[in-house]
């Protein structure tokens, strides 16, 4: 018995910019090209590019791995090999079990069909028996919360609706390997949690799950491991906070920017107690470092430090200043660090941090960089919100019911006339 | 093959699912519903009875109920066979977004376009019985050959959906050249006129797949006679040639599909 799920050995595949030859007129050269070469061997053309460059590693047994990578990383791409949908140019993917992907919530649905059916439908299409599907039939649409819309053709389903029904389908596969891309992007908030709720039972029940996401907060809290993918190769592949962390800082580029005054900002960095991570747990220490140097003598240096959630909402600031410390005047060349250490009482989500240099006493700007870095808070209970109050719930019991007669307060008078 | 054969078995509840589907979407949200099914061999019969009565006009050869018959039975197949390959070459894709997002075997779509078709043409069979004794038929033993035509006439037709389906995936001008080559090809095949009209040509007609199975049904139902069993045996071998070569071509092509739509 060997304790693998998944395994890619070396995957490549080569993909081509621009228009394939769609035509007739077109098949003839190209039938020629590749009776004279073979195709796996040769290298790229220049209208072409590896979309998936010597992708390998292997997924055990149980794991749940996230998945994450900027657009056009070949995230996509990957998951279709992973389930047979695409074949490599070169490597092989060797898969232990039977294998559940769910690419697009909803693929394979009619409009004109109704939900009852297009569950029947897409079961079996994604690989259950019609027996299995009767079986699980009211579980699904329980899931899917659409028991009195079932028999309405999917065409007037929100879209929330559409996806939701899709989801539930699919979750209800039992497969040893689940395979999700970015599908709880769509359904609203209460259902994204149930999704990831749904997964993590699936997870439980022994099965490996593959899982893509944009969503960092989801894959921290769902994944032990993550794989991050840069145009087409594996950058990082190990614990999941420590690869958020290199894929939040892949998104900024201190050193790239142009000088704006005497002062810049170098770097700034968010390490938790236990050394530099992506993932900070509701109620953990941080430390938020940044260095900065002058290029020019700069006086009287202050730091501020802003905190902005997903949409961008300030949700805190502060600064050396209002903290009661002073500025620091800096000569040309000097370097500085400013280090702040915070309590992160905050919500899950994603959160960025912004830095800005000033001089206080004429409030001129010296630098700023908004993202300079960002985070993702998890948390073990389940409250929403941008900040975290560590809620448990200290009461709650019903009364007993006390019988006979309870005289109702007295309504007071109305002085009113009837209009 | 042998793979893609187990592989069907295999998913046969998918098919039996997709061409299900099909049939659905087709007769939902359409008033005439499954008379539809018969519209397509009534205008092709009415089609024949015009070009018989000017062509017994000309000859001075009365036109004969038999005449009427023939026409209306190879109608059937011949709607069947032109509805597949219009569905079949647009099958894969039309199901774009299942072959770029699911996997399974994806022979199952050119087939159920087979299937669906099978299904119309099921519907315009009892139909047709109930007209064949007014139509001058001459019941006989040789009835007994319709099953072993139609299948020959699915297998030829299955061979030729695989093939177009997976090369109108690469090239979409098989589309139009389908539509082209099947608005003509009724010319080319008798349809509405028997291929003994075109005398010492003849063989070159019955080089058509088609035509031995159309003469065939037409001989077995109405004039009581086996049909031309060597022009038979080609259609045979044509047919089983096309769908063997069929699977192995879409097979060789599959691995191509998600990313070529």
């Amino acid at each position: 018995m060997s304790d693998f799920a998944l395994r890619m050995n070396h995957v490549f595949k080569r993909f081509r910019r621009g228009q394939q030859h769609d035509s007739l007129r077109d098949l003839i050269p190209s039938l020629v090209k590749r009776a004279v070469r073979k195709d796996r061997e040769r290298a790229l053309a220049p209208q072409e590019f590896w979309v998936l460059n010597d992708i390998a590693f292997e997924v055990k047994k149980g794991e749940t791995l996230g998945i994450i990578g900027h657009n056009g990383a070949g995230k996509s791409t990957m998951l279709k090999h992973l389930s047979g949908i695409m074949v490599p140019t070169r490597g092989s993917i060797e898969v232990n079990g039977r294998l559940s992907a769910l690419i697009e919530v909803g693929a394979g649905f009619h409009p004109d069909l109704t939900g009852r059916e297009n569950v029947y439908l897409n079961g079996v299409i994604l690989g259950m028996t019609r027996a299995e599907v009767r079986r699980k039939f009211d579980e699904i649409v329980d899931f899917a919360g659409l028991a009195e819309f079932i028999d309405t053709p999917v065409k007037r389903y929100s879209s929330g609706m559409f996806a939701r029904l899709g989801f539930s389908v699919a979750a209800h596969l039992e497969p040893d390997i689940l395979v999700i891309d970015e599908v709880l992007s769509v359904g609203d908030f209460t259902f994204q949690r149930k999704g990831i709720e749904k997964m993590r039972a699936i997870a439980k029940g022994g099965a490996t799950v593959i899982f893509v996401s944009h969503n960092l907060q989801a894959v921290a809290e769902f994944c032990e491991r993550g794989i991050l993918l840069d145009r087409g190769r594996i950058v990082v592949d190990g614990p999941t906070d420590q690869v958020i962390r290199r894929y939040l800082d892949t998104a900024v580029n201190h050193e790239e920017r142009p000088a704006r005054g005497p002062v810049r900002i170098v770097s700034t960095r968010i390490a938790g107690t236990s050394g530099a991570t992506g993932t900070f747990q509701a109620g953990s220490k941080a430390r938020i470092s940044v260095t900065l140097e002058a290029v020019a003598a700069a006086e009287r240096v202050a730091v501020v430090i802003q905190l902005f959630n997903a949409d961008f909402y300030d949700v805190f600031h502060t600064s050396t200043q209002r903290l009661g410390h002073a500025p620091l005047s800096l000569e040309a060349g000097q370097k500085a660090e400013c280090d702040f250490e915070v309590d992160l009482h905050l919500g899950p989500g994603t959160y960025y941090i912004g830095v800005y240099l000033y001089r206080y006493d004429t409030e001129h700007e010296y630098d700023h960089i908004f993202p300079a870095t960002s985070f993702v808070m998890t948390t073990d209970r389940d409250s929403r919100g941008a900040a975290n109050l560590y809620p448990v719930v200290a009461r709650y019991d019903a009364r007993p019911i006390i019988p006979g007669p309870q005289a109702l307060p007295a309504l007071p008078a109305t002085n009113r006339s009837p209009a | 093959m042998r793979e893609a054969l187990r592989d069907l078995i295999r998913n046969r509840e998918l098919l039996y699912m997709i061409t299900w589907r099909e049939i659905r979407i087709r007769y939902k949200q359409s008033v005439m519903g499954l008379l539809w099914a018969l519209l397509m061999p009534i205008i092709i019969t009415s089609a024949g009875l015009v070009v018989r009565i000017a062509v017994s006009k000309v000859s001075g050869r009365p036109i004969t109920a038999a005449d009427i018959g023939g026409i209306g039975v190879k109608a059937l197949p011949w709607a069947f066979f032109v509805s597949a390959l219009r569905f079949g070459t647009i099958s894969l894709t039309g199901n774009s977004s299942l072959v770029t997002k699911i996997k399974f075997p994806r022979l199952i779509f050119p087939l159920s376009s087979v299937l669906t078709s099978l299904f119309d043409m099921a519907i315009a069979i009892p139909v047709l019985l109930v007209l064949l004794p007014f139509v001058g038929a001459q019941a006989s033993w040789n009835v007994l050959w319709v099953p072993l035509l139609v299948i020959i006439l699915v297998i030829l037709t299955a061979g030729l959906c695989i093939i177009l389906s997976a090369g109108n995936l690469f090239f979409r001008d098989i589309k139009y050249l389908v539509e082209v080559v099947l608005t003509f090809a009724i010319f080319f095949t008798p349809v509405l006129y028997d291929a003994s009209v075109a005398g010492k040509w003849r063989t070159f007609l019955m080089l058509n797949p088609m035509t031995p199975l159309l003469e065939g049904l037409n001989s077995s139902v109405i004039l009581g006679q086996p049909p031309d069993l060597p022009w038979l045996a080609y259609s045979a071998i044509v047919a089983v040639l096309l769908f063997w070569g069929g699977v192995v071509f879409f097979q060789r092509l599959e691995p191509r599909f998600a990313e070529s739509v």
